[in-house]
């Protein structure tokens, strides 16, 4: 009913968006943090500047009809009867289409534009994998495989480009980043690709927006965007196998002894599953079953001793691991940075 | 609701006993059950549609008491995705549908001044196949266990995409009620489809051209035969998915070469025309309603009828731009947008020639014209975000996000429901005989008006702020509390109006003012029997001269006929 | 309404009857126009996955397009030969010569039902000799739904067939029903005619050699 009133939010919102302080900002389309993103902004704008436009125009009519076209008590006659006029039919058929005719010139610009097949020069190429309920994340050229947090490097002129190439392991998944461009599916039967650009070093985050069962709601995607050297410190990290500290040693083999490895990947030690997370720089990433809860010794105990609890119906299931052994075990995984 | 065929509703309007002189209640039931008279199998459809929506919207209020405040913990996570599943399907074909179907069912005939439908034992087994169809689908909380006790109902969400509804991934036997239920209820609503268009086709009155048929019907002409291009493809595909799931065949199993992406390209060939047959009967009741309330004849017939038929045609060649998303190439993502927003054209004809006809009329602001203008303004606002949503960069960012939800509650919600609203006020009189109240209605509006914008208003604002729809929780840090907190007050408001609406409706049955043959002073046939019609609808067949026959009986001196 | 206007006022023109088909013709008509949508939709998903399928055997591995006895060219013809029957039954029932009628229809009938026992022959040979079935692969999920639900079409066909011949042997059916009688027979063509694409499409157009 009241454009103006949805736009002031829209407005309000992301101003306290930008104003967010250190937790992660708001995925805001307002507030676009690359140019896939400020392409997109710019064509909302356009298009909240005619619907605008149209809305003032018919909310006008209307009003005027109710205010000025009242039924008057004890005014029996019926008012003029008028079936219609040609002309200003034609002009409410044609001026409609020259409006869409312009709108889908420029929006086609923009679908030409955003729409990539090949990576731009100096972009970081990612392989996504959309699995039910996480999103695995491999750097082919890098040799890295991790899991929910992507991070990118900042290039000389201070631009983060990523060009992602989206694969699903099971289900129909999407991949939105809002502040850093547009969603794509991520289909079982089809490899899609997506341009994303950050322009300043920060997180930014964004989730799975297909519907993809039960829990659908916790596909955290965080993006961060770093400068050169933390990037390439990361990568060296991230190459590397897993520690080995033999004052946790105990912990090490429990995990290895239980079904964890037909899952789990824990480079440098048997443990090889491809079905979920790679566990070898766990400590490295800051959320727990993909933004269900903070990365913490405390939960991550909660989290290996009845996974079911934190996060119903997800593939992990309770190992019926005893209080001390899920001890013993995550005091290894801890050590996995 | 004398005409309720519901047997709850029955048992309230029956005194039992000899006292009365009515036939004992098993004989009132017989007579519903065996019942081929269209005004009484509408009147069924529309109770049917209206107890589901309370069944729907209170499934929406859980979802929204669960999403209120971050990190609650009413609901499951299963819980919650079985109720916008449930929600979704119900609203979609048990609701919409029935309500649509039952309201062409009691005014076509009226209307063309037929004594009833071309088929009334068709008629009636569409709506038996209705009904059924919907038990099963709701049978599905008992029966959906199967045989390793997964799951209840369906929670594959109302489009149910491929590969989710595939065997490996939705066990048990809920996706297969969800399938069968929608099966069955389909060939009835296809089945009263055809009946719907050979009734207009073929049963018109004495004088009445095609050009001089009343636009609801002309309206109701084009959504059937949508219904019945539309509907059997989803059969098929509903078809190819049951073999998947019962006989193992592969048709969406990507493991053995299938597509997800042909289940979203079926179910869309059907689902975007299913949108346009859900809301042209709103148009179709208000554009009855305007003209009747702003004393003036609608601006434009020639052209609402080409509008009609525009946006019938336009609706079977828009369905990929519910996947602008998935990854299709630019030039197809490009010639779908232009489809798309080609759509509007026919719908802003619609939307000029109504205002054209309340401009320079004497408009009375009774409860009917309240929803219409109620719907006006409110399907402005979602027909401009359905102009957003298919601008395919902007799509990108919030398909599958709240905005979505909010827009499609604007079409479907503030465009559908309070059409029919305001048909429910508008024809309640002619079907029972009995006015409903008037303040009880104007209360309801005010506060529908307040919950309505309130709830899904503040939707867009949380979907552009990045939230997707269908998620059962979410965290503090996203910055999406308020709206969601504001969406969730608005259903309160909701609640409030649709329990004044349920009163209305009860109470007025028995207490409302005695109608009258004409208590609008409208101008279509219906309005010319008596308030309940005889089962024979006219004592004398009608001879029609113009597009408003009342109009030529009531003004002699000028009728329409000179002017068409 | 009927009542006639005043001589002081206007008097309008004359009100024509509307009377358009028979309903029973436009009832049959768009149910053929709803079985079309539905079948477009089952060919279009075979046409869809005409090529990608990953697991053998492949149509041209199975499918054998012959004019041999129950083959399908053989069965082809029968069906297709069915619809002139039944189209001279129709006229000879215009005329009322009912004797002929009873032949046509009877001869519709024996064609139908070869068709029938020979395109379950095929399936039989395809089940056992050539073990695919629905599960097996795409070409078995789309051959055996596509062909299927024609099959189940005649089938249907067959059985509102018989019964008019039943009831026309024991003479319960008379000239006057010719109307009625006619609509079975769109039924009918319409099963030929979805034949003829369903034929192109899986035996000719989807059994060759994938590139």
């Amino acid at each position: 009913m009241m454009p103006a009133g949805i736009l002031g939010w829209v407005m309000a919102a992301s101003c306290s968006a930008a104003a967010a302080p250190i937790a992660p900002p708001t995925p805001s389309m307002f507030d676009p943090m690359g140019e896939p993103a400020s392409i997109i902004l710019n064509i909302t704008w356009l298009l909240i500047g005619i619907c605008g436009a149209i809305a003032v125009v018919m909310f006008t009519l209307i009003g005027y009809a109710i205010i000025r076209c009242r039924a008057v008590e004890g005014d029996d006659r019926e008012p003029a009867q008028i079936y219609g006029s040609s002309p200003i039919e034609l002009a409410w058929t044609v001026i409609p289409l020259m409006i869409v005719f312009v709108l889908c010139m420029v929006s086609a610009r923009g679908i030409f534009e955003l729409e990539l097949e090949t990576p731009p020069e100096g972009a970081t190429e990612i392989t996504v994998t959309g699995h039910r309920w996480w999103w695995e994340f491999e750097y082919e050229d890098l040799g890295i495989i991790t899991a929910g947090e992507l991070h990118v490097p900042l290039d000389d002129n201070s631009v983060a480009d990523m060009f992602l190439t989206l694969k699903s392991a099971d289900v129909i998944h999407s991949f939105w980043v809002p502040q850093l461009g547009g969603k794509t599916d991520v289909i079982p039967d089809r490899i899609n690709h997506l341009w994303l650009q950050g322009n300043r070093a920060g997180t930014f985050v964004g989730q799975c927006a297909e519907y993809c069962g039960t829990q659908h709601a916790h596909m955290l995607i965080k993006v961060i965007v770093e400068p050169r050297e933390q990037f390439d410190a990361w990568v060296a990290t991230q190459q590397k196998d897993a520690v080995e500290d033999p004052a946790v040693a105990q912990g090490k083999h429990l995990f290895l002894r239980t079904s964890c490895i037909n899952c789990h990947t824990v480079r440098g030690t048997v443990a090889n599953g491809t079905f979920a997370p790679d566990l070898t720089h766990l400590m490295s990433r800051s959320e727990i079953g993909s933004g269900v809860a903070p990365n913490t010794p405390e939960n991550l105990r909660e989290w290996v001793f009845d996974p079911q609890n934190i996060k119903p119906g997800c593939d992990m299931p309770s190992m019926k691991l005893t209080r001390d052994e899920v001890d013993l075990i995550c005091a290894w995984l801890e050590t996995l940075k | 609701m004398r005409l309720a065929g519901d047997s709850e509703v029955s048992t309230l309007e029956t005194p039992i006993g000899p006292a009365t002189g009515r036939p004992p209640f098993l004989s009132q039931l017989h007579e519903w059950v065996t019942t081929v008279d269209h005004k009484k199998l509408g009147s069924m459809y529309v109770v049917c549609g209206i107890i589901y929506m309370i069944i729907a919207g209170l499934e929406a209020s859980m979802m929204r008491w669960q999403l209120a405040w971050p990190g609650q913990t009413v609901l499951t996570p299963e819980e919650f995705n079985r109720l916008f599943t449930m929600h979704g399907t119900t609203m979609v074909f048990f609701v919409g549908m029935p309500i649509l179907l039952g309201s062409a069912n009691i005014m076509i005939p009226l209307m063309i001044g037929a004594r009833d439908l071309a088929f009334p034992r068709l008629n009636a087994f569409g709506f038996w196949l209705f009904l059924f169809g919907s038990i099963l689908l709701y049978f599905s909380y008992f029966g959906g266990q199967g045989l390793y006790g997964m799951g209840s109902a369906p929670d594959v969400g109302w489009f149910a995409y491929a590969p989710l509804t595939e065997r490996t991934y939705s066990r048990g036997h809920s996706t297969d009620y969800w399938i069968l239920g929608i099966f069955v209820a389909g060939i009835g609503s296809t089945a009263t489809g055809i009946n719907f268009i050979a009734t207009i086709l073929g049963m018109r009155c004495r004088g009445m051209t095609l050009m001089k048929m009343p636009l609801f019907v002309w309206i109701m002409l084009v959504d059937a035969i949508l219904i019945v291009i539309a509907l059997p493809p989803l059969a098929a595909a509903q078809i190819m998915l049951l073999f998947d799931r019962l006989l193992g065949a592969h048709f969406f199993d990507a493991q053995a070469g299938g597509s997800a992406l042909l289940w979203q390209n079926l179910f869309w060939f059907f689902g975007h025309p299913e949108v346009y047959i859900l809301i042209l009967p709103a148009f179709a009741y208000v554009t009855e309603i305007i003209p009747v309330f702003s004393r003036k004849v609608i601006f434009g017939y020639p052209l609402m009828v080409a509008a009609t038929v525009a946006i019938g045609f336009i609706s079977l060649g828009v369905w990929v731009h519910h996947m602008f998303s998935v990854g299709l190439s630019p030039l197809i993502n490009a010639i779908f947008m232009a489809s798309t927003m080609l759509v509007g054209v026919p719908t802003g004809i619609k939307m000029f020639n109504w205002t054209a006809t309340m401009i320079g009329g004497k408009i009375r602001f009774d409860t009917p014209m309240l929803f219409s203008i109620g719907f006006l303004c409110q399907f402005l606002m979602g027909g401009l975000t359905g102009i957003f949503l298919a601008t395919v960069p902007f799509d990108w960012q919030v398909s599958d996000s709240y905005f979505v939800v909010g827009h499609f509650h604007y079409v479907l919600f503030g465009g559908l429901i309070f059409g029919i609203l305001a048909a429910t006020f508008y024809w309640y009189p002619k079907v029972t005989g009995r006015m409903m109240s008037e303040t009880l209605g104007k209360w309801q509006f005010w506060l529908l008006i307040i919950g309505f914008n309130m709830t899904f208003g503040a939707m867009h604002v949380s979907g552009l702020l990045g939230m997707p729809r269908r998620i059962y929780t979410y965290q503090t840090e996203r910055g999406w509390d308020l709206w969601n907190l504001l969406t969730s007050i608005g259903v309160i408001f909701q609640i409030a109006a649709f329990t004044l609406f349920a009163i209305n409706l009860l109470h007025s049955a028995f207490k409302g003012r005695r109608a009258g043959d004409d208590p609008w002073d409208a101008w279509t046939l219906e309005w010319s029997t008596t308030s309940p019609p005889p089962a024979h609808n006219f004592d004398e067949d009608p001879v029609v001269y113009s597009r408003r026959p009342l109009w030529d009986l009531k003004h002699p001196e000028d009728p329409d006929w000179k002017y068409e | 309404m009927s009542t006639a206007p005043m001589t002081a006022y206007p008097t309008p023109p004359e009100a024509l009857p509307q009377d358009g088909m028979s309903n029973g013709k436009f009832g049959i008509g768009l149910m053929i126009v709803s079985e079309i949508t539905f079948f477009g939709t089952l060919i279009a998903a075979y046409v869809f996955y005409i090529g990608r399928d990953i697991n053998p055997p492949y149509p041209q591995d199975v499918l054998e397009v012959s004019i041999a006895p129950f083959k399908v060219l053989f069965n082809s013809v029968f069906l297709l030969i069915s619809s002139v029957w039944i189209w001279l039954a129709v006229r000879a029932m215009r005329k009322g010569r009912m004797g002929a009628f009873i032949f046509w229809w009877a001869l519709t009938v024996v064609c139908g039902a070869e068709f029938l026992v020979g395109t379950g022959m095929e399936w039989y040979d395809m089940i056992v000799n050539d073990g695919v079935w629905i599960g097996t692969n795409l070409f078995g999920s789309g051959f055996y739904t596509v062909v299927g639900f024609h099959a189940f079409h005649v089938t249907m066909g067959l059985i509102v067939l018989t019964l008019i011949l039943i009831l026309a042997l024991l003479g319960h059916v008379t000239p006057r029903n010719v109307e009625k009688i006619d609509l079975v027979s769109w039924y009918w063509h319409f099963v030929d005619g979805i034949w003829i694409v369903v034929f192109s499409v899986v035996y000719i157009f989807g059994n060759q050699a994938i590139t």
